[in-house]
């Protein structure tokens, strides 16, 4: 048995490295994640040193020849050093992805489930409710949910976590309802195993790779919707270093010529975006071929 | 499946004002409105009656196209709404009709010529256009043809300095009616950049369903048959294996017209485009909850609506569906 599983470990990762795009991805988000980690000691300065150095302001990086050394992106409008508010950036931003996706994920891996695997009126309800929440577009809901609860960051994590909860109840929902019709499940109700640990032992171990590779391509859209919510002003508040709040504080001063300020966050939006979508195509491919597109 | 749907959305945003911290009678008379003033409120509402009986009255009001007054600005939400209907449909109009022609041409070229170079530039092209933050887009386009090269306006929906004459609220429409050339110039001048930006991600997603749909059809037997006969490939690829390749697009472009009102949001954001989705954010941000209500069922109810027009167009494209 033991054998058997590291045999199938070993062949994921082999297929894992035929597949180029996954393993882009794969870099991509090892990138940044390390960019978070370290924001301490490899950002040149500051992210949002006090008291603002408003002489500084609007200042562009090295192609000009007005850059000001050691800040190589340019500065903002409070003349804060883009290249640091991005590499902090990275931290808040995709904390912020994990942490809504985590939501999504124990909330619906618990709908799913008790939907799957239960039936009746539980997945009538459940489903119900999905249905519903599926009626709006996300970041629509997710903006309702934060004029309930409120701005800020934390908020906008939570409201995003809300509104992914039904897509990942219903990727876990309906496998489980193909796994509960296997055999070894029918062999475990035959010896008596109790349902809690048929759920624990078995059906959820067997559904967890469309909740992986879903799990990714949310981590992608969430990361998205963090932003957006933090360009609308509804999310991350001033000073937090947040790419979307950096943009939609800094995209009015393109008139005046100052693209810097404005375009590199959102490159970085970008290709976090990007490299988790790259990942989670790979994964898919690799973990679940019936589910390709 | 609409009527529960549209049911439960009427719940959610009944409830907004309920679930708002605070006493919904003081959210709706305003932070600053004096005792008096909320406890008439309270009644003229019904504020004091148990929450079902509240509903109820809300419901009845709601589908009597009352929504009630907007906080900010004292007017019928559903005036407010209706108002900015207009703008918002022309943009997500033209954005989906861009994205349509685009994509699903970008596909079938992608599909008809697979592993070519022209494959791999439009998947290529395609792969940043699904991870693309719009906002971003929106202020590069902005940036690139509004700033620095100054061919297309940054912002709005028309020159102030054109006399204008709304009727529809359509603004292409109504210049068109009424003969204004220079108000349809300005007009298409400032629909095409936010359009843009709000096409990409349906264009990018359409283009790669389209590919991988035609793909399909193109493996099959019918289409080798049709070849054999010495059909050309034109006449193989638009005729025969397009229609039978629509399917699938048809409902990602369903989907995805929902997804454009969200992108319509930012869009609408960055561009100072006076439509629903700005509105929304200034709602929310002002603590507008009347609008916010008004706005999360307009909303709904405008996804709803398309899903049933998707579903109806499947059968006039695939025979084969019927509903009983």
């Amino acid at each position: 048995m033991k054998r058997k599983q590291e045999t199938r470990a070993k062949e994921l990762i082999r297929r894992f490295k035929y597949n180029k795009s996954a393993v882009f991805g794969l870099v991509i988000l090892l990138m940044l994640v390390l960019c978070a980690i370290l924001a301490n000691y490899i950002a040149p300065n500051s992210p949002s040193p006090s008291p603002p150095e408003l002489f500084n302001k609007l200042r562009p990086g090295f192609w000009s020849k007005e850059a000001i050394e050691g800040m190589p992106l340019g500065t903002d409008a409070l003349g804060r050093c883009v290249l640091s508010r991005i590499l902090y950036g990275a931290r808040v931003s995709l904390s912020a992805g994990f942490v809504a996706v985590g939501i999504a994920m124990l909330l619906g891996i618990t709908l799913g489930v008790l939907a799957g695997y239960y039936g009746g009126g539980v997945d009538a309800a459940v489903m119900r409710i999905v249905d519903i929440m599926f009626a709006f577009p996300a970041l629509l809901l997710a903006i309702v949910i934060v004029a309930v609860i409120g701005q800020g960051l934390g908020k906008a994590m939570v409201a995003i976590g809300i509104v992914y909860t039904p897509q990942m109840a219903r990727i876990v929902r309906s496998s489980v309802l193909y796994i509960k019709e296997m055999e070894y499940i029918e062999v475990q109700k035959a010896i008596g195993s109790s349902n809690s640990r048929i759920i624990f032992r078995h059906v959820l171990p067997n559904s967890i790779a469309p909740v992986i590779v879903y799990g990714t391509l949310m981590l992608a859209t969430a990361i998205l919707d963090c932003a957006a919510l933090g360009f609308l002003g509804l999310g991350a508040q001033p000073p937090t270093p947040e790419w979307g709040a950096m943009l939609s504080k800094s995209y009015s001063y393109i008139v005046s010529g100052a693209w810097w300020a404005a375009t590199f966050p959102g490159m970085a939006i970008l290709f976090s975006v990007l490299g988790l979508n790259l990942l989670g195509d790979g994964l898919r491919d690799i973990l679940d071929p019936r589910l390709r597109i | 499946m609409l009527v529960p749907v549209l049911l439960g959305t009427s719940i959610i945003a009944f409830s907004l004002i309920h679930l708002a911290p605070g006493d919904p009678a003081r959210t709706i008379a305003g932070q600053h409105a004096s005792q008096k003033t909320i406890n008439a409120t309270r009644e003229k509402y019904g504020l004091d009656k148990p929450l079902y009986v509240q509903y109820g009255i809300w419901l009845g009001n709601v589908l009597r196209g009352n929504m009630g007054r907007s906080i900010a600005s004292n007017e019928y939400v559903t005036k407010e709404i209706l108002h900015r209907f207009p703008s918002t449909f022309e943009l997500a109009l033209s954005a989906m009709v861009l994205a349509i022609l685009v994509g699903s041409v970008a596909g079938i070229i992608s599909a008809s010529k697979q592993y070519s170079a022209l494959d791999y530039t439009f998947m290529g092209i395609a792969l940043f256009g699904v991870s693309m933050p719009v906002f971003w887009l929106g202020i590069m386009l902005m940036m690139i043809f509004g700033v620095f090269l100054r061919w297309l306006p940054i912002g709005g929906r028309m020159d102030i300095a054109i006399s204008f004459h709304r009727i529809t609220g359509f603004y292409i429409l109504d210049s068109i009616i009424t003969g204004n050339m220079a108000g349809l110039l300005s007009a298409v001048r400032y629909l095409i950049l936010p359009s843009i930006a709000l096409a990409t991600i349906p264009m990018a997603t359409i283009a790669r369903v389209t590919r991988s749909s035609m793909l399909e059809v193109l493996r099959q037997d019918f289409i080798r048959t049709e070849r054999a006969k010495g059909l050309s490939e034109r006449v193989v690829i638009y005729k025969h294996a397009m229609r039978n390749a629509m399917i699938p697009v048809i409902t990602v472009i369903g989907l995805n017209f929902g997804l454009l009102l969200a992108g319509a949001i930012l869009t609408e954001t960055v561009f100072s485009w006076p439509g629903i989705g700005r509105y929304v954010v200034t709602a929310v941000r002002m603590r507008d909850y009347p609008a916010v209500q008004g706005c999360v069922l307009f909303f709904a109810f405008f996804f709803v609506i398309v899903n049933l027009i998707t579903d109806i167009l499947y059968i006039y494209i695939d025979p084969r569906i019927h509903y009983k």
